[in-house]
């Protein structure tokens, strides 16, 4: 299979994209069925191994340029086909073709070593996020600079409170140069003249990335970063279009 | 050899800044030889990380401590001595050539037990990593090679004291002691991939690993002489020694313990190991494209 010519550098296209989850330890299958219901995806029967259709038929498009907000109840599937457009899971059925350097933000704590200083784990974070030590050296300035940790980053991680610890990280992922960028929440936990920062520094990255999937349950910071938005329900592509649209027919307003 | 990845265009600016962990991935054809091979490039590509975190475990466990890794060399070099005067005495061998054995059979039994156990819950152990970063699985079973293979270059400085304390005749032949350890680490390579894959979806099979490995510990000859037994004056002895050639560890052992102590090699053994070699690789590969995508979903 080779790139043509004109495709756009930076995508993700999935066709009919399906992602089962084996449940190895689940002995009484009766008390899983129940559980079908509001919140998860779909228990499916006949199989000994009881699977969780976590996604079913999710076809998607997004080439270099969007910016894509997810939304959906917990267990929609948002985690997961932010997973999926990762790579992390490949699909167990369907197809998913992924194009572009991928920089996943799901936890901004993974990765992170509480026993060594906050820049080692600058260099450990980038490292983990596709960069080289050399590229990560010459950024230690900058992010320093950001996150005004000043002396604190010679310490080790453990000393350091959750806020700076989010500072820390926030400051790495946004100093990266991602292709296509999937940002999964939590990105709270911050004091609010920081958050302002931060909030300009995300937008940059952001123009920088040439592709954004953002899961959130925030309005404001979708609205900030993105203009399209995928609606998730059961593991399925609900709704997909305008922002303001989705968000509407998300909120159950007319 | 390099594989390219399809979609992994030489732009320059992806030259940039890429890494064959991030780099263009076509998430399609999952059960292909090109993507479980892929796998093992992108994996060895991505050597700054895995480079890192292998030294990062080590000085992980010492932190704190005043001597940190250090404390490899000294807890091994008690061992051996403690231990080769126990069997010295107890098997009427002298000190000068129990000790030499068994300090030499404790350093690379230290590696092989290293790479099958610690291979056995190598996903098992990387669940956050693995279910956060879309990175190849061989990256994680590179940094416990490569965390392996420092232990025992640690150990080797006992074996370098060793050496001035009782020297060994040794002979330029016995640099196939390298070729010999490249050989211990290729192994160990397919063998944390195979037991990681296997051991992800049949949890059963981790404590049953431990416990072979300890087994194993005892029926390979790192602290009781092989040779000698098989020149036993009592013609049972010998001939049940042979039964310990059935012993694959055996042959991984003698590769390396012969030429490190001069003693005359065997091919015999290196062909077992060659075939093993072979054959696990093999198998490795098959189990590689058939199982590489449902890891993810395992752990």
């Amino acid at each position: 299979m080779n790139v043509s010519p004109d495709a756009p550098e930076v995508s993700i296209v999935t066709t009919d994209a399906c992602v089962d989850f084996p449940i190895f330890d689940a002995k009484s299958r009766s008390l899983k069925k129940t559980l079908v219901g509001v919140v998860g995806g779909n228990i499916a029967d006949g199989a000994r191994v009881p699977i969780i259709e976590a996604l079913r038929g999710i076809n998607l498009k997004l080439e270099t340029g969007a910016r894509v907000g997810l939304v959906g109840h917990n267990g929609a599937g948002k985690s997961t086909l932010l997973r999926l457009l990762s790579g992390i899971y490949e699909p167990t059925r369907g197809i998913a073709d992924i194009r572009g350097r991928v920089a996943p933000v799901f936890d901004l704590g993974v990765g992170m070593d509480p026993e060594i200083s906050g820049m080692e784990n600058i260099i450990i974070r980038g490292l983990f996020l596709g960069m080289t030590r050399k590229q990560m050296e010459q950024r230690v300035d900058d992010i320093a600079e950001f996150t005004e940790l000043g002396d604190f980053l010679q310490m080790p991680l453990r000393t350091y409170s959750t806020g700076m610890r989010v500072r820390l990280a926030l400051g790495v992922v946004t100093s990266i140069d991602p292709e296509i960028l999937l940002l999964d929440e939590g990105i709270g936990a911050v004091d609010a003249a920081f958050l302002d920062k931060s909030k300009k520094r995300l937008s940059e990255l952001v123009d920088r990335a040439g592709l954004l999937v953002f899961a959130s349950h925030s309005d404001e910071f979708l609205r900030e970063l993105c203009d399209t938005a995928i609606w998730m329900e059961h593991g399925q592509i609900r709704a997909q279009g305008e922002l303001e649209e989705v968000l509407r027919a998300y909120k159950g307003m007319p | 050899m390099r594989v390219r990845r399809p979609g992994a265009g030489a732009g320059p600016e992806r030259a940039a800044g890429s890494v064959g962990l991030m780099s263009a991935t076509a998430v399609s054809g999952t059960r292909s030889w090109r993507r479980a091979v892929d796998d093992l490039v992108r994996g060895w590509e991505q050597h700054q990380l895995w480079g890192h975190l292998g030294w990062q475990d080590i000085r992980q466990r010492y932190r704190r401590s005043v001597l940190g890794p250090i404390w490899i060399s000294i807890t091994m070099a008690v061992t051996a001595i403690a231990l080769g005067i126990l069997y010295a005495g107890l098997f009427g061998h002298d000190l000068s050539v129990q000790l030499p054995y068994l300090l030499t059979g404790f350093i690379i039994w230290n590696f092989i037990s290293g790479c099958v156990s610690e291979g056995a819950e190598v996903f098992t152990s990387n669940v956050g990593l693995i279910t956060h970063l879309p990175a190849p699985l061989s990256v994680h079973v590179y940094r416990l090679i490569w965390r392996q293979t420092l232990f025992f270059l640690h150990n080797l400085a006992v074996y370098a004291v060793m050496l001035v304390v009782f020297p060994q005749h040794l002979h330029w032949s016995d640099l196939s002691a390298i070729p010999a350890f490249g050989l211990l680490v290729i192994n160990g390579v397919w063998i944390a991939l195979i037991l990681g894959i296997v051991t992800t979806r049949f949890r059963d099979l981790m404590p049953i690993v431990q416990s072979v490995m300890q087994l194993a510990f005892f029926l390979t000859p790192i602290v009781w002489i092989y040779t000698d037994l098989l020149h036993s004056t009592n013609p049972t002895i010998a001939e049940r020694a042979r039964l310990a050639e059935l012993n694959p560890f055996l042959h991984f052992v003698e590769i390396l313990r012969r030429p490190m102590l001069g003693q005359p090699q065997e091919l015999r053994f290196w062909v077992v190991v060659l075939v093993i070699t072979v054959v696990g690789w093999a198998l490795t590969l098959f189990m590689l494209r058939r199982y590489r995508a449902r890891v993810s979903y395992w752990v």
